[in-house]
Formats: C-alpha cells, structure tokens, sequence
C-alpha cells in the first residue's frame, strides 16, 4: 500500500458492516458483533505497540481496565459523578494515553522479553491494585466492581440496544482504523518500524526512539482507553476479572492471528477470535486450550500470522 | 510492634521454606534462558503438573496401605515419578514447540508467544482432565503436625527440613553436574557458542534437550515439595509460582545457577516480611515490584553478568 | 583426504561460494587465500556442516560429509582453529582444552592425560593458566587456546581459519612455526589466511578464493611467484 487508504473491497467490507445488523438472527448476534468491534479497537490499539513499533507487551490489558474504571469514576453513581459521554471519553482517552506513558517509560532501555515481562507485571499490578483498593478507602470497589454505570448518551439521546452500541463501536473501530493507517504511513509510523528492525541503527538514524516508543505506549493506551469506556458503558458495570492476563493474551493473539503489523487482518483476527468461540458454544470448555495450541502452531508454522493479506513485511523474524 | 517481632522468626521460617523452593524452580528457567536466551513461559505449568503427580502418587499409596506412611520412602516414590513426567514433558514441549523456532534462527518473541501458548494449553488440559477444584495433599499423614523442633522462636516442622534439605541437596548436585562433569561443560560451552560446541562435537540439539529435561525435572521436584508444604493445589498454582520463581531467576542474575538459588531466597525472605509488615493482599504485588525494579535498574541481577551483552548472541 | 567438488553455498538467496573445488592431501599443508568476504570463512563452516552446500559434494576420506551434522563431522576427525580465537571465555583453560577433546571421551584412560602434555609442552604458558577463564587471556595466548584446543581432539584433518589475525609479527612467526611442528607429526592442515606470505612459506600447495570463486591453484612455490598473487596478496606493484 503506497497510500493511506485501503483497497477497494475494504469500502465494500465497510459497507457491508453498515448493514450487518439487518442481517443478523437476532440481537444476541448483534451484541456479538459489538464485541468484535471493540476487540478489533483493542487489538489496534495493542497492534500499534507491538506491530508497529516492535516492542511486546505482555500486559496491554491494564490499559484496557484503567481505561474502563476511569470512565466508571467520572460517569456513574460511584463518586457521584456524572459527566456526559462527550466530556468523559476524551478525558479518559488523555488520561490512559498518559498511563501509557507512565508504564513505558520505565521499560525503555529494555528489550524484546524483558520488556514482555515488565509489561505482564505491570498488567498484573493493575489487576492486583483494581481487585484491593477497595479499603482503606474505596476506590475501586474491589472484587466485586462497580456497577450503574451511565450509559453514552449525545444530544439528549441516550444509547440502549445492542444495535446502538454496536454503530457506535463501528465509528470508533473505523476512526482507528484510519488513524493507524496514517500512523504508519508518517513520520511515526517510519520511526517505529526503523525501531522495529533494528534499534541501534534507527538511533543512528537519528531517530529519538525514546520519544517514539513513548508515542506507541501512549497512542496504544488510549486505544484501550475508548475500549475501556465502551466496554464500561455497555456492561453498565466493571469487574477486576475482566482485566485478567487471559484477556492481554486474548488480544494479543488476535493481533498474531491477524500477522502483526497488518491492519485489516488485525481486525479479521479480532472477528475471528470473538466470534469462533460463538460458534462454538457447546465447546466452550475447551476454547482455552485450543487457543494455547493455535498460538503455539502459529508461531512453528506460520509466524507471518494466519491472514497476512500482505507480503511478510511484518512479522517477527 | 510487639506481636510483629514475635512473629518474625517464624515468618523467616516460611520465607526460608518458600524461598529454597522458589529457587528450585527458578533454575529451570535460569537454565532454559542461559542456553536458549528465551523465558520458557510454560515452566509454571510444568511446576503445577509435578504437583500433581505428586498427589496421584500419595493418593494411590494411601489407597493401598492407609496410615503407616514413612515419608522416608514415600517422599522419593513422589518426587521421582514426578521428576520423570515433567522432565519429558519439558523435552517434549521443547521438541515440539521450541526447537522448529529456534533452528529456523526466529527472534526471541516467538519462542515467547509459543511458551505462552504451552503455558495456556497445559493449564486447560490439566483442568480438563483433572477438574477445576483444588486438590488436598494428605501431608500431615506423612508428616504428623507434632513433628517439629523449636529454632530461636520459631517452630519448625520436620516437612520444613525435609523441604530444605531435598531442594538444597537437588541445587548442589546440579552445581556439580554443570561445573564438574563432562555434560556440564558441555551444557555451558552450548550456551556460550553453539556453533564452536558442534564444531567439538558436542551433540547441540540434545544438549539443548537434556537442558530442558533437567530444568523441568527440577520445577516438578519444586512442585511436589509446595504441594505438600500448601497441601492444596489446583490447575491455576503454576501462574503466579512461575512468575515469582522467574523473578528469582532474574534477580540473581538469569542464566546464573547460583543467582536462581540466592534469588529465590531473597525472594522468599522479602514475601514472608511483607505479609508480616504489610497488608498481605499486597504479597504479590511485591514480588512484581521486586521483578521490575530488578530489570529495570539492573537487568543483570545480583550475580549476573551483562544481559543485554549477552542478548546479541 | 578432503574434496570439494562444484560446491555451491548460499547465505538465503545470496550466493557465497561459486562452484568451488578445492583438495587436500594426506601431509600436506593447503592455504587458502583470500580478502574479505571472497567465501574463505564460508569454505570453512561448509567442510563442518555448520552451512549446507546447495550443490556439489564434499567428501572426506572417500565418505560424502555433506549434510551430515556438524558434530558427526566432527566426530570423524575434523577440528578446527576459529577465526577470532572463538574460545570459550567463560570456561577455563583446562575446561577449554577438555572440550576439545569431546569426541574422545572413549578413548583409553592416558591418552587424553598425553594430549594435554603435549599442548603444555607446545605452550608452556597455558600450564601456567590452567584454572584461569578463557576470557582473561592475552589474545595471543587465546590464539594458543585455540589451537591447544583443536589439537586436543587428534585430529586427522585441521582447519585454520586466519590464524594470523590480529597477531603481533613476532607471535605470526610462532604461531607458523607450531603449524609446521603439528604438520610434522602427521596432521594435514587446511588453512585459511590473508597474510599470503607467511601462509605460503609453509604450505605444500595454495588455493586463490575470489568473490567465491577459485581463480587460481597450483603449488606454494609457483603462487609466491605469480604475478597475480605477488600483486594482490603481496603488496607488491
């Protein structure tokens, strides 16, 4: 892709999201496709970090929960606040960016699996932090979470049906979508992969790749901070366990499956792991399993990722 | 205060206890890293299934003669079994999941991202297969609870000792083998130059195997003693065991067998010291603490020696 | 004793060594010139099996060695003296030693016991250094390693990959002169260099490599004369 854009069938696929809903049996499938809308905006969001800019991180999924809680604290009967959808979701996707910020910082200097597991320990600190501040003071509500939570409302409009959040998630997966393909196409998106390849010699460049990483931490958590949000004010509710390790991986592997770096395969990825699970219902059990064995035969047999549309340009070795 | 410092003997104690463990389990991925520079992510789970051979063994001895159990015979009738299941799954997984990664020359976040994989897939089989609720190791009938001695006011139990001494004992006999034997040398010329040990002869691709074999054994010896030691195991114990035990690794030093040992100790140390002074939901956040603050101010551990210098093998 | 015949590696798509054939006698001293990146390492690491060729055939005392493991090459009694002194640094000088002689760990009990003796006889200051990590030594003594090292395994057939390299003059001259000692007590060396005149005063016979390509071979005594090679390796106009 010389260009920003997006082939011609993409549109088409856009389109054809447009209207998904009229097809769908029933509202169950509309809410499943909601998911997939806003798993497919984590995984850019995660995608930028890791797909971009090289750097793995084990532990996305705490963007994901203070994104989720920071909405919780600003618009629900938690504290009593109750500012509206408008005003809450850019406060909190500034404040996750700067999370972002804040847990990248410290890994800079390290490298490949080092930073993998400073990452997953700052992913489980989150959680541990989420799942006990409920004392002295409570903040977090503990493990049992928050619920009444505001649900988006715009102009007076207040969304309730799965079909309306589920538009809602497409807007915000389509802005993302664009904007990570800008991103990689500008001067960040350069810095990043030059990171990618080689870190000494994108330093050498000239690059200030502390700056750069710093942006991909930050540009990847505020991602999950309209995840969060979303996630949030759909649920009507928050709870530690959704902010589990599982779920990094979870997103991570939609990332993987997708061939990292591969913007419309991130989301195909998405898609696909979110709804296999639907299909296969009665095999519930075992989804945990088959999702450690296919991450393990993906990286033996096809490390590029299983919907690399694009040539390998991407992939980790 | 008071009740603090009378308290504090028996936590070092249990940190003692814990922390021989840990150190157990931490060469195994001390060991893995040093010869394939990757965090064999699965080694957790490698640690719970060692438990629970462990439990199968004791159940079926108890099954057969209930009672009258000498932990003198009975202990190594657990630990072997289980040193020889997790030992082979461990060459197994490095054969399957591992070794097409590594002869293919991949950078280090696949073998990453496979070792995760295993990680999930063994923990799903074995909750599968063996159910979802916790397990309960009869320990006190093969330790009776009254067999213990008093240490400068701490009690200890004889399972204490016994953890101890088997975990030291493991450690030390591993020393020997790496620095004194032929295998030994071998194991580390590998992990220093693979190429120059084929060129010597050395059989790389076992070596690598026997690596795997010995680090998994190690971690289901540890499985079966914290079995014991905690009496109830489940499918999930080996998440957060494997984490802490790979903070031990890399605060000694990853790739140093010597620093796994002091790493797990100071480990164990500091966790029985935070539940004694702190909010002991916080106990892991310690350990996680500890983790980042090591790798983040200095990556080479206590013992190690430059990581990032050895990262560009 | 050692053939190549039209061997071909290539590093992924990028060909190293074009179609080379090369032979080594029994006894005999072969050098192998040639400047950087002319496939001289890339020989060396195709006869080990460390890079597979992707045509022509390597043999080895009449058996094809070609795509077997490099440790099974090793085994049949081809050792090797790396380039830039690879020793293992964070093992000592006796441990160094004793791997080299990995492949004889059958061999009667004081035959490994003599093998040491003759590397402390050829390089008294190892003996000297036995307990010390690898990594500590001078770099002429690591070259020593090195050598004591490849020794340590009887090889039938040595290779030497620039043992010069990065040598002070006086220690070249030494280091020659044990090849030519090893060569003396029956061991046929193969071995690589850029410091043609040296290598040529001791060779039997000399192989010109370049851009992996053998252009010229023929005697050590008619190379040192060629004008080719007075030009290109001898510094001469």
């Amino acid at each position: 892709m010389a260009q920003p854009g997006f082939p011609r069938w993409a549109a088409v696929l856009g389109l054809v999201a447009l209207v998904a809903p009229l097809a769908a049996p029933n509202d169950y499938w509309i809410g499943v496709m909601a998911r997939i809308c806003l798993y497919a905006t984590l995984a850019l969001g995660l995608n930028i970090v890791v797909g971009f800019a090289g750097l793995l991180d084990l532990g996305y999924v705490a963007f994901f929960g203070i994104g989720s809680y920071l909405y919780t604290f600003l618009a629900s009967a938690h504290f009593g606040l109750h500012l509206p959808f408008l005003v809450t979701l850019p406060i909190v996707i500034l404040l996750t960016a700067g999370s972002g910020i804040l847990i990248g910082a410290p890994t800079l200097r390290l490298a490949g699996d080092y930073l993998a597991i400073v990452t997953l320990g700052f992913g489980e600190i989150t959680y541990l932090l989420l799942i006990n501040l409920d004392r002295p003071v409570n903040i977090t509500g503990g493990p049992s979470g928050i619920v009444g939570i505001d649900p988006p409302a715009v102009a007076g409009f207040a969304l309730s049906t799965n079909t309306h959040y589920y538009y809602l998630f497409l807007a915000a997966l389509g802005l993302t979508l664009l904007a990570s393909a800008r991103l990689r196409h500008s001067r960040i998106g350069w810095a990043w992969q030059a990171i990618r390849e080689d870190e000494l010699a994108a330093r050498a460049m000239g690059i200030n790749t502390t700056v750069a990483k710093l942006q991909a931490f930050a540009i990847g958590a505020s991602f999950a901070g309209i995840g969060g949000s979303f996630l949030a004010s759909w649920q009507r509710s928050v709870f530690p366990e959704n902010f589990l390790f599982t779920e990094s991986i979870n997103i991570l592997a939609m990332v993987i499956v997708g061939g990292m770096g591969n913007l419309l395969g991130v989301v195909a990825g998405a898609a696909l792991l979110v709804s296999l699970p639907e299909v296969f219902r009665d095999l519930q059990r075992y989804r945990l399993l088959a999702f450690g064995l296919m991450l393990m035969v993906l990286m033996v047999f096809r490390p590029q990722g299983l919907l690399s549309f694009e040539r390998k340009e991407s992939s980790d070795d | 205060m008071a009740d603090v410092l009378a308290i504090l003997p028996q936590q070092l104690v249990f940190g003692l206890a814990l922390g021989t463990v840990y150190g157990l389990v931490a060469l195994g991925y001390t060991m893995v890293y040093g010869i394939l520079f990757m965090i064999n992510f699965a080694h957790g789970e490698i640690f719970m299934i060692g438990a629970y051979v462990g439990w199968w063994v004791l159940a079926l001895l108890l099954q057969a003669q209930a009672g009258a159990l000498h932990p003198a015979w009975v202990l190594p009738l657990m630990l072997l079994p289980a040193m020889l299941f997790t030992g082979a799954l461990g060459v197994g997984l490095e054969r399957f999941a591992y070794r097409p990664l590594y002869l293919r020359g991949a950078t280090r976040l696949g073998p990453l991202i496979s070792a995760i994989g295993a990680s999930i897939f063994l923990q799903n089989a074995v909750m599968l297969t063996q159910g979802a609720r916790m397990k309960v190791y009869m320990t006190s009938l093969l330790f009776p609870r009254d067999w213990r001695i008093q240490i400068a006011g701490a009690s200890v139990s004889a399972l204490v000792i016994v953890m101890v001494a088997v975990a030291g004992l493991m450690m030390w006999g591993l020393h020997l083998l790496v620095q004194r034997t032929t295998l030994g040398r071998s194991i580390r010329a590998v992990a220093e130059d693979r190429e120059m040990a084929a060129i010597m002869g050395v059989n790389v691709r076992r070596v690598i195997a026997l690596t795997f074999f010995m680090g998994s054994a190690l971690g289901g010896a540890g499985g079966v003693l914290v079995g014991l030691y905690y009496t109830q195991i489940d499918f999930f114990m080996g998440y957060s065991a494997g984490l802490k035990a790979f903070t031990a690794a890399v605060l000694g030093g990853i790739g140093n067998i010597r620093g796994a040992m002091l790493g797990g100790l100071i480990l164990g140390l500091v966790e029985s010291l935070a539940v004694t002074f702190m909010n002991p939901a916080y106990k892991d956040v310690v350990a996680f603490v500890l983790l980042i603050l090591v790798l983040v101010i200095r990556p080479t551990g206590l013992l190690g020696e430059s990581v990032a210098a050895r990262a560009k093998v | 004793m050692l053939k190549l015949t039209d061997v071909d590696t290539h590093y992924g798509p990028l060909p190293v060594l074009k179609s080379v054939s090369l032979e080594v006698r029994v006894g005999e001293i072969v050098c192998l010139l040639g400047g950087n990146a002319s496939g001289k390492s890339t020989t060396m690491k195709t006869i080990l099996g460390v890079v597979r060729p992707t045509a022509g055939r390597v043999e080895f005392e009449g058996d094809r060695i070609d795509g077997l493991a490099t440790e099974v090459i090793a085994r049949r009694g081809i050792s090797l003296v790396p380039e830039a002194r690879r020793i293992f640094a964070r093992m000592t000088v006796w441990e160094n030693l004793s791997m080299g002689a990995f492949t004889r760990q059958k061999a009667p009990a004081g035959e490994v016991a003599q093998d040491f003796e003759r590397v402390w006889t050829l390089f008294p200051r190892l003996k000297e250094r036995q307990h010390q990590l690898g990594g500590t030594l001078s770099g002429g003594e690591q070259q020593m390693l090195a050598i004591g090292r490849a020794l340590m395994a009887r090889p039938r057939l040595l290779l030497m990959d620039e043992p010069s390299m990065g040598l002070a003059p006086v220690l070249v001259d030494q280091v020659f002169d044990i090849i030519r000692a090893i060569n003396g007590q029956g061991t046929t060396i193969l071995v690589v260099e850029q410091n043609a005149p040296v290598a040529l005063s001791i060779a039997t016979r000399g192989y010109v490599l370049q851009n992996g390509r053998i252009v010229i071979h023929d005697t050590a005594r008619i190379l040192l004369a060629t004008d080719y090679v007075r030009r290109a390796y001898l510094g001469e106009d």
